[in-house]
């Protein structure tokens, strides 16, 4: 079996490929658009709101936490109501609850399902072989990386050629392979087809399910969705674009967002800008080896004009956490007059009084450091290497802190 | 000698009306490059700065044996212009344009390989063979000509550690950057074993970052095949770990992708890798004293 190398790390910075991960409500509306079956349901976002769902939708429901992590179930954040009092009573427990970091602000009420088996499909991306990889396995459910641990033979896995795609004979190999029983196979056979469509035509880096229930009665029905949106293709899906609004939680990052700055949250007290995620990211080591902490990785990106900057500095300036900036940009395609300019405008603007180490290399260097040394206040200083400047940003945040 | 790039390189700009691609495709020209034509089209018949303007590829190649092509499309229209390119027969492409889809990538990415022709990028800088030829978007005034290979991930740090090597008087026999997207090209292994097998090139500084597995491979494969020694820069030891939706990465599990795994990695096969760009351009001094 190939390696998938994409594992562990989704840093959100432009090298690593923008992401958007979607909600398991927004995913299932999605695999119902592609024809996938999945149970019948409503959001809520209050006890109240979850009990008046589980009456519409009538029977048992399950009440489920609506945030963008894996392992709801084992954290406690899926829950099985006979009633629709019991279903109010679940959803005030889990409204608020703090699952490894994201809270929970709603909540998925759906049909309980009578589940004879749980299995387990994915369609994922391929870093290391640069193509499509289908997984499914017979033995799904919350302890399906066990499974691949111990079993590494009940996944089977199948790589697509992304230019001739995703044939019955893949989905039938699969099938076979994973010892999937008789009787579902027909509806896992077009449900593997249904979620490479969803994956093709969503433009995802992830479409999985898990579990992929075979019920009592005979049918194959998706249980949950994870989606992961390629953000690189959102100009030709509106209403993914649409999804991404509802999804952000930090205010520096929705600021981030609407700005369309590439900005993520950290806690220490060094803001930095910089241009170029190897940049950025080699900013906050150096950051870090010279004694400070980072408050946040920003790249203003290739190109970062004047208003890009501006914006940038707005997204920096509102986390109260920052006490010194550091201005770390490299022109290449990026214009070094063009970051001076906005820098001038943004302070200007904002009326920032904090200290502001600023270096600048590379296209336009000379114009650049001439506008900052002509017009720039005096709490902005300029360092000539990233290392002294560095360095110069962690002194002067300890002395503030001092 | 260099490598992709030299005093033989005939290229034509895809995109060369645009602001950026005007602005670079004239830089790249004022630093000596053959900037033999450009395409935008609707345009054939204008000039920018001197370079005649074609309505396609195929029209540039032929009226001027353009063999290389660089992409400064905007990302809807840039898997066309790849094609397009490819389509011309060019040996080489370099496509600077960030922000096209990974889908997209992985067509013209299996398409690609089927042939022999070179793709660099897409989210690239370009490639620069000092006092030869500059093809991108690299601040030229940081590079040297000299008998370092260069290859990297990030434009911007490919800039900061060639300013760190010029400091110390080294200078590079090319610079490559094969860009920072999911899918490109070319791999850290395909520029690595260009520089091994280019006379001129004594050091090859290898540029990486979190995420995939390309350094993890590159370290096997240098160990394995390389002769010419490799030092290392690797970005992104402070980068928070990603969350994890699904159990699809988890449960094949490759590399963990982080700066840590990746350092252990290259050092187990022998490359030394510094922990900041002063530092990895003091190893290269070093590995060139040693030689
Ligand atoms: N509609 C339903 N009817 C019956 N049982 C359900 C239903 N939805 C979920 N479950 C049960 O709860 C378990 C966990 O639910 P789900 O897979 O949606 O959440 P999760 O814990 O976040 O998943 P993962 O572990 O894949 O990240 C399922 O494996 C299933 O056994
Ligand atoms: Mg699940």
């Amino acid at each position: 079996m190939a390696l998938p190398s994409d594992g562990a790390i989704c840093f959100v910075n432009t090298s690593q490929g923008r992401r958007l991960d979607l909600f398991e409500y927004q995913g299932k509306q999605l695999f119902a658009r592609h024809g996938i079956p999945v149970p019948r349901g409503e959001v809520a976002d209050t006890p109240e709101a979850a009990r008046a769902a589980a009456e519409r939708i009538g029977g048992k429901v399950v009440v489920k936490a609506q945030v963008q992590i894996g392992g709801r179930g084992k954290a406690g954040g899926i829950q099985l109501a006979d009633t629709p009092e019991e279903a109010e009573a679940h959803a005030r427990k889990i409204l608020g609850m703090d699952i490894r970091g994201h809270i929970v602000h709603t909540v998925w009420i759906e049909a309980a399902s009578e589940i004879a088996k749980e299995y387990y499909a994915s369609v994922t991306f391929d870093r290391g072989e640069k193509k499509p990889l289908v997984m499914l396995s017979a033995a799904g459910g919350m302890d399906i990386e066990e499974v691949a641990r111990t079993r590494p033979e009940a996944l089977a896995t199948v790589h697509i050629d992304p230019l001739t795609g995703f044939q019955a004979h893949h989905a039938r190999w699969l099938v076979y392979h994973a010892a999937i029983d008789q009787g579902a196979q027909q509806g896992v056979v077009k449900i593997l087809q249904q979620l490479y469509q969803a994956f093709t035509e969503l433009d995802t880096m992830l479409v999985e399910i898990n579990p992929l229930i075979w019920t009592a009665s005979g049918d194959v029905v998706a249980l949950d969705a994870k989606v992961t949106i390629d953000n690189n293709a959102l100009y030709r899906h509106p209403e993914l674009l649409e999804m991404q609004q509802s999804v952000t939680e930090d205010p520096q990052e929705r600021l981030a967002q609407e700005k369309g700055v590439t900005y993520v949250k950290l806690d220490g007290d060094v803001g930095i800008l910089g241009n170029g995620a190897g940049l950025v990211m080699s900013t906050l080591d150096v950051v870090a080896l010279a004694g400070g902490r980072p408050a946040n990785f920003l790249d203003a990106g290739g190109g970062s004009k004047a208003d890009e900057v501006v914006a940038a500095l707005e997204v920096l300036l509102s986390d109260p956490k920052v006490k010194v900036l550091l201005v770390n940009i490299f022109g290449g395609i990026t214009r070094c007059d063009e970051v001076a300019t906005g820098l001038l405008t943004a302070l200007d603007k904002l009326g920032a009084t904090l200290p502001i180490v600023v270096r600048l290399d590379g296209t336009n260097e000379d114009e650049g450091r001439r506008i900052i040394a002509e017009q720039a206040p005096a709490n902005v200083v300029v360092e000539a290497t990233m290392l002294s400047a560095a360095k110069r940003a962690v002194e002067l945040a300890q002395g503030v802190e001092a | 000698m260099s490598i992709l790039v030299d005093k033989n390189t005939k290229l034509v700009v895809q995109g060369i009306t645009g602001r950026e691609g005007a602005f670079h495709a004239t830089r790249n020209k004022a630093y000596g490059t053959n900037v033999v034509a450009g395409v935008t089209p609707g345009k054939a018949g204008q000039d920018v700065e001197g370079i005649p303007v074609f309505n396609t590829v195929r029209d540039a190649v032929e009226e001027t044996g353009a063999n290389t092509a660089m992409v400064f499309v905007p990302p809807r229209f840039a898997t066309d212009a790849l094609y397009e390119a490819i389509e011309s027969g060019v040996d080489l492409i370099i496509c600077i344009t960030e922000g096209i889809p990974a889908h997209d990538m992985m067509q013209v990415y299996t398409h690609l390989r089927r042939g022999n022709q070179t793709l660099i990028g897409p989210n690239c800088p370009g490639i620069i063979s000092p006092g030869r030829a500059s093809v991108g978007i690299m601040p030229t005034q940081v590079f040297n000509p000299g008998r370092v290979g260069l290859v990297s991930r990030s434009g911007t740090l490919t800039y900061q550690i060639s300013k760190e090597l010029a400091a110390l008087g080294i200078g590079q026999s090319s610079v490559v950057g094969i860009g920072g997207d999911p899918v490109v090209g070319s791999s850290f292994i395909d520029i690595v074993t260009r520089f091994d097998a280019d006379p001129e090139t004594d050091l090859i500084v290898m540029v990486g970052e979190i995420g995939g597995n390309e350094e993890e491979k590159a370290a096997e494969f240098i160990a394995a095949n390389v002769s010419t020694p490799v030092v290392s820069y690797i970005a992104g030891f402070q980068a928070p770990p990603g969350k994890q939706m699904g159990h699809a990465g988890a449960i094949i599990t490759g590399s963990s992708g982080t700066a840590q795994g990746k350092k252990e990695a290259l050092e187990a096969k022998g490359v030394r890798v510094g922990t900041n760009p002063t530092e990895v351009a003091e190893l290269a001094q070093q590995a060139l004293a040693a030689q």
